[in-house]
Order: C-alpha cells, then sequence, then structure tokens
C-alpha cells in the first residue's frame, strides 16, 4: 500500500497527504483522543486543567505505571499476562527502603552520597531476580502465566510486608527522592539543553534512516513529508519543554532552596521547575525499551513468538528461555518504576503500588497492545499511560464521585479495546 | 555411485504408545527428489520432523554425507544445511516477508542490531527471482495471499544455501501457475545438486517431479520405488493396501500374502 502511494504524484493532495507522512494512523487516533479529552477537561475545570502546573503533575503522576507499562507490552506481546507488577513493586520499595535506611548508614554514613544509586541497583536486581523466577516458571515448568503471576500478587505484596514489618518505612534518603518527580527537575537551561539535544537526535535518526533507504534503492518519502515530519517533531519536543519550565517554582520554596546554600534570593527571581528526573528517566526507559523491540534480535524474537510460537520455536528460537527474559526485564522495569513510586512518597509505605497491575494492563491495551499477542508499542503504552492518568485526575479535578471515577475509567478501558478491535478489522490489520 | 547425502536409519517415535514412525529407514542422494507418500497420520510428517529437529527420535541413526549427526533442534537442523518448508509454512503472521525470512538467523549492524534495510534488500533480490510479481514488503504476512505467502516460505529454505530441502506439501495452497513455478524451482535446485524431500498427495505431482518415491503406512515404511519402475495404480496399491508391486523394494510395513512382513 505504501509503495503505491510513494510511487504517485509528488504533490500533496489530500487522499494521499496521509499515506505520504507514513504516519501511524492508530497512533493519530490515540493523540487525537487524548486531546479530545484535555480539551473538554479544559472546559469544565475553567481552564485549570491545561496549566503547566497541571500538565507537570500530569507527567509525574504517569511516570511509575508508564516504566511499567512498557515491559508489560513485551509481556503481553509474547502471549503473557503479568499481574504481579504491583506487588513486586512493593517488595521491591521495602527492599530499597530498608537498604538505604538501615543497611547502608552504617556502613557508609548517613547522607553519603553513593546511598541512593546503591538502593536502586539492589532494588533492580531483586526485581530482575523476582521476575526471571516468575518467567522460568512460566517457560520451563509450563505453569500458566495467570497463574505464576496471580500468586504472585499474593506472595510479593506480603513479602513487603514482612520485609518492613507493616511499618512505613522513611524518611528515604534526599538524594533518592530526588528521583520522585517535584523534588528534583533539571531547571531551565538544563531542560532546554535536553531539548535541543533531542531535536538534533530525532532529526539525525530521520536523515540517516533516509539516507540508508536510499542507498538501498528503496522508495523514500517525498521531501515535503520528510520535511513536515521534521518540523512537527521539532516541536512537540520543544513545546513539551516550554511547558514544563513554565511552571514556575513558588517563590517561597525558591527562598528555601538559596538559604539552604546559604545564598540570599535575587530580589524577583523568576525559577521554572523544568523536566523533572522522573520523566527523564521515563525518557531514556522508553527510548531503550522501544530500541529493544525493533532494533535487536531479542525483540524480533518477542514479537515473532507473539504472532507464531510454533513458527519461532521452528526458526531455532528458544522460546523458554524468552520467556525468562521478558518477565526478567518486566520485574527490572517495576524496580525502576519502585524507585520512582517511593521516592515521589518519600516513604516506602504497605499499600504502595496496590491496584497498579490493573492500571499497567490498561496501560497497555488502550495503547493498542493485543491480548491475543504479537502487536503493542511501546508508545502507545506510554500515551495508554498519560490518557488513563489524564482521565482520572481530570474527574478528580472537575469533583466526579470517587466511584463514578472508576466506573468510567473501566468503561473507557472496554471501549478502547472494541475501537481498535473494529479499527483493525476495517483495515485488515 | 555417490554416498547418500542423509540416510535415516530405523528411525522410531512414539506419543504416548502410539508409534508415529516404527522402524523407518529411508535415504536421500544430491540431485535427487524422494516423495514420501502415505495416508493423513501415516508418519511421513512426523518422520521428517526428526529431521527438521522438531522432534527428537527415540532411536534411529542419521548420517549426513557418512557421517553421524545428532539432530535435537531446529538449530541443529540448520547447522546441517537442512532446510524445511512446513505444511503450515511456520511464518510469523504478524512480521514483514524479511522479518520472516531472516527469523532466528537475522542480519545485524557492526553494532549488533538488527539491520532491516539490508535485509529487505536481500529479500528484494530473492524474491525478485522466486515471484518477480511480489511487491508487499512492508505488509505483515498474514496480509499477503496463499501463493506469496508459500513463496516467502520457499525463500527463507532457499536463501541460506539449503543442501537438503524437505517440502511438506508445498503446492497444497498454491494455483496452477504457481504450482508450476515451483515445480521449475525443484528442478533447478536438482541441478545444483540439493537433496529434496518432497511430501505430497498429489500422485501427479510426485510422479511428475520425484526420481524416486517412499510409501509410509501406520507409521511404517511400505517400500520404495523408482517413479520409473513403478505405476500410479501400483503406488495407490502402495498408499491404501500396503502392497509392494513388483519394482519396488519393500519394507517392513508391506503386505506379503495379505499378511505383514514385519
Amino acid at each position: 500500500m505504501s509503495d503505491t502511494a510513494l510511487s504517485g504524484p509528488k504533490s500533496p493532495t489530500a487522499r494521499n497527504l496521509f499515506a505520504a507522512l507514513q504516519l501511524d494512523t492508530r497512533l493519530l487516533g490515540m493523540i487525537g483522543a487524548f486531546i479530545v479529552l484535555c480539551l473538554v477537561f479544559n472546559v469544565f475545570t475553567d481552564g485549570r486543567f491545561l496549566t503547566p502546573r497541571n500538565i507537570f503533575n500530569l507527567t509525574i503522576q504517569t511516570v511509575s505505571v508508564a516504566i511499567m507499562a512498557t515491559g508489560m507490552v513485551f509481556v503481553i506481546v509474547t502471549r503473557h499476562i503479568d499481574l504481579s507488577v504491583g506487588s513486586v513493586l512493593a517488595t521491591v520499595a521495602a527492599v530499597m527502603a530498608v537498604v538505604q535506611t538501615d543497611v547502608l548508614p552504617p556502613l557508609l554514613g548517613l547522607g553519603n552520597p553513593f546511598i541512593w544509586i546503591l538502593a536502586i541497583l539492589v532494588g533492580v536486581v531483586v526485581g530482575v531476580l523476582i521476575g526471571a523466577f516468575q518467567g522460568w516458571m512460566i517457560g520451563y515448568l509450563g505453569i500458566p502465566a495467570f497463574i505464576v503471576t496471580l500468586g504472585g500478587l499474593l506472595v510479593w505484596r506480603n513479602v513487603a510486608w514482612f520485609i518492613t514489618s507493616g511499618q512505613t518505612i522513611g524518611p528515604l534518603d534526599e538524594t533518592f527522592t530526588m528521583i520522585g518527580g517535584i523534588g528534583g527537575t533539571m531547571g531551565e537551561t538544563g531542560s532546554w539543553i535536553f531539548g535541543v539535544l533531542a531535536v538534533a537526535a530525532a532529526l539525525w535518526l530521520q536523515v540517516s534512516s533516509r539516507r540508508r533507504k536510499a542507498a538501498h534503492g528503496f522508495p523514500v518519502k517525498p521531501g515535503w513529508a520528510e520535511v513536515t515530519m521534521g518540523v512537527i517533531t521539532t516541536a512537540a519536543i520543544l513545546a513539551f519543554v516550554w511547558v514544563l519550565n513554565a511552571y514556575d517554582i513558588p517563590s517561597a520554596r525558591l527562598e528555601r532552596i538559596f538559604e539552604a546554600r546559604g545564598e540570599t534570593m535575587p530580589e524577583g527571581l523568576v525559577m521554572g521547575y523544568g523536566i523533572p528526573y522522573s520523566v527523564l528517566l521515563l525518557i531514556v526507559v522508553t527510548v531503550i525499551m522501544t530500541i529493544v523491540a525493533r532494533r535487536t534480535r531479542l525483540g524480533r524474537y518477542i514479537f515473532a513468538t507473539g504472532g507464531n510460537p510454533d513458527a519461532a520455536e521452528l526458526s531455532g528460537i528458544n522460546t523458554r528461555f524468552l520467556t525468562v527474559k521478558v518477565f526478567a526485564i518486566m520485574g527490572g522495569l517495576s524496580a525502576l518504576a519502585a524507585a520512582v513510586a517511593a521516592a515521589r512518597l518519600g516513604f516506602s509505605t504497605n499499600d504502595i503500588g496496590t491496584l497498579d497491575e490493573l492500571r499497567v494492563i490498561a496501560a497497555a491495551v488502550i495503547g493498542g497492545t493485543a491480548l491475543a499477542g504479537g502487536v503493542g508499542t511501546i508508545y502507545g503504552a506510554i500515551l495508554g499511560a498519560l490518557i488513563m492518568q489524564s482521565l482520572q485526575s481530570g474527574m478528580a479535578m472537575v469533583g466526579v464521585d470517587a466511584p463514578l471515577q472508576n466506573i468510567v475509567v473501566g468503561t473507557v478501558l472496554v471501549i478502547a479495546v472494541l475501537v481498535d478491535i473494529i479499527y483493525r478489522k476495517r483495515t485488515g490489520d | 555411485m555417490d554416498a547418500p547425502l542423509v540416510e535415516m536409519k530405523d528411525m522410531c517415535i512414539s506419543f504416548g504408545g502410539v508409534q508415529a514412525v516404527d522402524h523407518v529407514s529411508v535415504d536421500l542422494y544430491p540431485g535427487e527428489v524422494v516423495g514420501l507418500l502415505g495416508h493423513n497420520g501415516a508418519g511421513k510428517s512426523t518422520l521428517i520432523k526428526i529431521l527438521s529437529g522438531a522432534y527428537k527420535a527415540d532411536s534411529g541413526e542419521i548420517r549426513i554425507n557418512g557421517k553421524e549427526v545428532h539432530i535435537h533442534s531446529p538449530r541443529d537442523a540448520r547447522a546441517q544445511n537442512i532446510e524445511t518448508i512446513y505444511q503450515t509454512l511456520a511464518l510469523a503472521d504478524n512480521l514483514d516477508a524479511a522479518s520472516n525470512l531472516f527469523l532466528g538467523r537475522e542480519l545485524t549492524s557492526p553494532l549488533g542490531f538488527v539491520d532491516d534495510d539490508a535485509m529487505e534488500a536481500e529479500t528484494r533480490k530473492i524474491m525478485g527471482r522466486l515471484n518477480p510479481n511480489f511487491k508487499k514488503f512492508h505488509a505483515p504476512v498474514k496480509a499477503l495471499s496463499g501463493g506469496q505467502r508459500q513463496s516467502v516460505a520457499i525463500a527463507r529454505a532457499v536463501y541460506f544455501n539449503a543442501k537438503i530441502l524437505i517440502m511438506d506439501e508445498p503446492t497444497a495452497a498454491l494455483g496452477v501457475h504457481e504450482t508450476q513455478m515451483v515445480a521449475e524451482l525443484i528442478q533447478e535446485l536438482k541441478k545444483q545438486g540439493l537433496g529434496i524431500f518432497l511430501i505430497s498427495h498429489d500422485i501427479h505431482d510426485v510422479f511428475q517431479l520425484c526420481d524416486r518415491i517412499a510409501v509410509m503406512k501406520n507409521g511404517q515404511l511400505v517400500g520404495t520405488a523408482r517413479t520409473t519402475d513403478v505405476t500410479d495404480d501400483d503406488v495407490l496399491g502402495m498408499i491404501i493396501l500396503g502392497k509392494c508391486p513388483e519394482g519396488a523394494i519393500p519394507g517392513p510395513g508391506a503386505l506379503v500374502d495379505d499378511t505383514v512382513v514385519g
């Protein structure tokens, strides 16, 4: 289809415009739905929904679930499910909290700058081991993923309870809490530098991909389409940075920051928050997971196995070990999400991550991951997480009753999947 | 005469008490097409899956170029230059032609990343030879017609310099024109010295394409014969009754005076 569209007339007509841009129409539909959702909430909240402050809050609230949703894409693509992510998150959060409050300070001294990274490393190792263990039971022992992780849901939630004896652990290490969200941001200058680097990387990717295609003699998009895509990407990245920079640090808080450094705040100084470190972490996770999905053998085998497990096996792919890898990745990402969630609270609590498994699965599914396997994208899952979070916090802002909020979220999940099924039938995709 | 390319001796495999392949011995010479015939459930696909690494035999010996080999997985079979076109095609429906062609053997860039452009270029080259009408390089293979899917599966088998080719019902899903293309391809591969095991239900196909036939019934070998030494009716008798005609070499499953030899 795309080939014929490309050999058509070069001038843009309404009919071949989208074809020439080679945009993912599903993604466009999701972005469209998201924009409509935001605009509706903005109207009902008298313009409070689309303020830099609220957008900032939305992004940091989404990070923990979004990080796990990228891993859930791999799990669901290989025709499995992971119901244990919320509980694994709790266990890892408990481990990280104990490591940084009880274990490391006596060894390294309280406030040692390495405590946060060591705590996270230990947490990630624990998460990967839990995930790999569950993956081994699924891949090698043949227990269905639903059962293994349903058991995990109960087991790990209460392992967390034993680690902390049911207590809330905290306050957590100060540096550690910086990856929670508002407590650690890149500042305006840092955010702009990041934005410019991101634009440069995106454009370089676009150009090098076009060159490679041309070198092989493949049809390439018309020049105007490439330029349009480049402009859209650039505008989106810079707009994102601009919005997060536009949320100013309250002056009282800014004063305290300067006091802590022993300086006095210059009169009338205004500083924006910029990109939170947690969002930076999510961006890094997204980029790495997308590369894994599209540019590595591991990703290719994950999708092949999801599409046809027998064919994958006959092609010499070790599908059992692949299952272990997929669940290990999921465990590692749950650990990163645990770091963000605990850091955001400043404490590790007993109920941390409760019901996250459902939010994560919903995010992946709303993002177009098919439970039948073989289909799903990382960016779709992130967008799904964002849509879920926007729905919930938007309804809270409008003042919708709590029970009604869940009714709406549940309904949206089902309708989103229905729309996806109808779309796939129409396009034969 | 040359040494056989493949010798399978006394192969046995059973599934839960059912002897699917029962002391079957077949061989294959370079540049030769051997047709495997038999009813559904006669054990021909199972026998061939032992050679392709999908199943592990309970007992028996596989020799390739006279040397004994152990095939425990599809990877082992591929390492012996054994390629298989399965009846089900074994394609990942959600991936495009190039991804399927190179599945398990992806071309990678110096950094170790999958090089989709290089794979697409190679796919375009080989498809240009096998099926010049093939244009859907970016569509998932489930969007392709039966013939196009078949040509992807065939391309995958012949691209990697196979020495031994196993074709399980290669023409079952094809139209007249495409069947002719497969026949021409088989002739060309024969000339290159490949040995081909062909599973087919179509007696006409078998006589046109094969040099020898081996007939199986109830997991046992009825007999083998040169296609020049037997008639259509002889072969049908072997398949249906297990009766071994003159000119064929009887196997353990052959009927002699209405009683089984073995």
